[in-house]
């Protein structure tokens, strides 16, 4: 048992650690990846715009119940009219990055790891380095710049369309006052909020982005081992994201 | 021969892989405007002389040397400078999925020189038309059958003029027009554009058709090399096997296993 305990102790430190010295080889190749920024755009595209629609669904739908559940709950303090002050600091504090880190885990990680874990499996990547060609600055790079672009952009969507759908169910249907929604959330959420939010879905967009294309790069040249560091990526992306979201907050709360 | 005639040269070299020796003491040589032929039976470790010989694998002892340099002793940028010397056609094509037929030969061309788009696109066209492939310019890579992928790989291959172009397992899976098709542009690519070739491959019969040098690998060593005809006359065991593709002979039928009657009898009432 305890012999078990330290092999996987001792797996998941070499992981963070292969983890850490990969993220220093893409760092050292981000300025070089500029030189093609159409690559990076197309990135952009992939992890962005193609999650935009499922974000949009999502924070809708979990603006609505945020819009529910918390009127139910503030009227019986008969303090309904804070509804957007909640609805606004639960999208840009906590809901907003970390369910659409979540979604973006498992649309466009996912979608990462398997496209890098083909290319590799299909030596796609072999045959670059056998032109003359770095995959890490012609593959990696663009795509994890790309999620880091596009993750806090989601967020952002996910919140506004969340509180959107916050003001549909509160203001339209339970009939809350639409002036003293919006006065309350704009006197309540300051530049602070909003940078917890922005600095949130930042590091959330490192995390899953990275974790995507290191599994996929480092993933058995296999069907199943590309199956595998599927898995292993929205495991790993979700688990991390909590825990990141955890850390971030405390160290938010402490600033203030 | 001369030293100078000598484009790749391994001497002695040792490798293994997982604790298995894949060559022991093997000594090989590709000279410069012939087509040399590496022959072998599966797993005698083709590829990875591939590797060793474009520096992704270095060997555990021995010296692999590319136009009179060691490989295993090359800094990444010298290797990238090597590579750009050298073009290559893998098994299955390796082409970039996400990009189409015109892309993919233009791909070297874009990340290592700032020609003008016209010049890109007269390059372009003119390697695939070398390969036929013209009109498939704007196919996509799953648009293709085994043997046009492979002729787009071949243009990628040529589309920076490399001195040394080297095929893995080229004719592999393919109907015999698309073999003899890739079989003709070996020989007229290395004829034409007067560069060295070395062919890896089991398929004897294609291969004595344009191979210049051969060398038949097993056990980790050359065990006869001459021209395709020298090797189709000789006498030694592994060379008639291999040449003739018989069933059994050094290389056995049989993998390993217990008495054949022992076996069947046992667990009998």
């Amino acid at each position: 048992m305890s012999a078990n305990a330290d092999s996987l102790a001792v797996s998941w430190i070499r992981r963070v650690g292969g983890m850490s010295l990969f993220l220093a080889q893409i760092c050292a190749r981000i300025v070089p990846s500029f030189s093609r920024p159409g690559l990076i755009v197309r990135q952009i595209y992939n992890a962005g715009a193609r999650s935009l629609v499922i974000v949009m669904l999502s924070g809708l739908f979990v603006g609505m119940v945020l819009g529910l559940l918390g009127f139910d709950t503030l009227q019986r303090f008969g303090s309904e009219d804070s509804l957007g002050v909640l609805a606004a600091l639960g999208m840009l504090k906590v809901l907003g990055p970390v369910l659409t880190a979540l979604l973006f885990a498992g649309r466009a990680g996912t979608s990462l790891t398997s496209e890098i874990g083909l290319m590799k499996s299909t030596d796609q990547l072999t045959a670059m380095q056998m032109m003359a060609v770095d995959p890490l600055r012609h593959v990696i790079a663009p795509r994890f710049l790309g999620g880091i672009i596009a993750m806090p952009l989601l967020a952002a969507t996910f919140s506004v369309i969340g509180l959107f759908g916050a003001q549909l169910i509160g203001v339209q249907q339970m009939g809350v006052d639409v002036g003293a929604f919006w006065s309350q959330t704009q006197n309540a959420v300051d530049l602070h909020d909003v940078n917890e939010g922005i600095v949130k879905s930042l590091v959330f967009g490192v995390a899953c982005s990275l974790i995507a294309v290191y599994e996929g790069y480092h993933s058995e040249p296999t069907p199943e081992g590309v199956g595998l560091a599927t898995t292993r990526t929205v495991v790993t992306s979700s688990v991390m994201v909590l825990l990141l979201n955890y850390l971030l907050t405390a160290a938010f709360l402490t600033k203030t | 021969m001369t030293e100078s005639d000598a484009v790749i040269e391994a001497r002695d070299v040792h490798y293994s892989i997982g604790g298995r020796k894949i060559f022991d003491g093997l000594d090989i040589t590709a000279r410069r405007g012939r087509i040399t032929a590496f022959m072998g039976p599966s797993g005698t470790g083709k590829t990875t002389l591939l590797r060793l010989i474009t520096g992704q694998s270095t060997p555990e002892s021995g010296s692999v040397k590319a136009w009179g340099q060691e490989v295993a002793r090359m800094s990444s940028r010298e290797l990238f400078a090597l590579r750009r010397r050298m073009g290559m056609l893998f098994q299955n094509g390796a082409l970039l999925t996400d990009e189409d037929v015109y892309e993919n030969v233009a791909f070297p061309l874009r990340a290592h020189t700032k020609l003008p788009e016209s010049l890109v696109r007269q390059l372009v066209l003119t390697k695939l038309h070398a390969v036929g492939l013209r009109g498939a310019a704007r196919l996509m890579p799953s648009e293709l059958s085994g043997g046009m992928a492979r002729r787009v790989a071949l243009a990628r291959a040529i589309v920076m003029d490399p001195e040394l172009l080297i095929y893995d397992e080229p004719f592999v899976g393919l109907d015999p027009i698309s073999m003899g098709v890739i079989c003709r542009l070996i020989k007229q690519l290395n004829d034409a554009l007067g560069i060295t070739s070395i062919v890896v491959s089991h398929d004897v019969h294609e291969l004595s058709t344009i191979a210049d040098d051969s060398f038949l690998l097993s056990g980790g060593k050359v065990v006869a090399k001459g021209t395709p005809a020298e090797l189709h006359q000789s006498d030694l065991a592994e060379v008639k096997q291999f040449m003739g593709g018989l069933a059994d002979g050094p290389v056995p039928f049989h993998y390993p296993a217990p008495d054949y009657a022992k076996d069947l009898l046992e667990g009998q009432p």
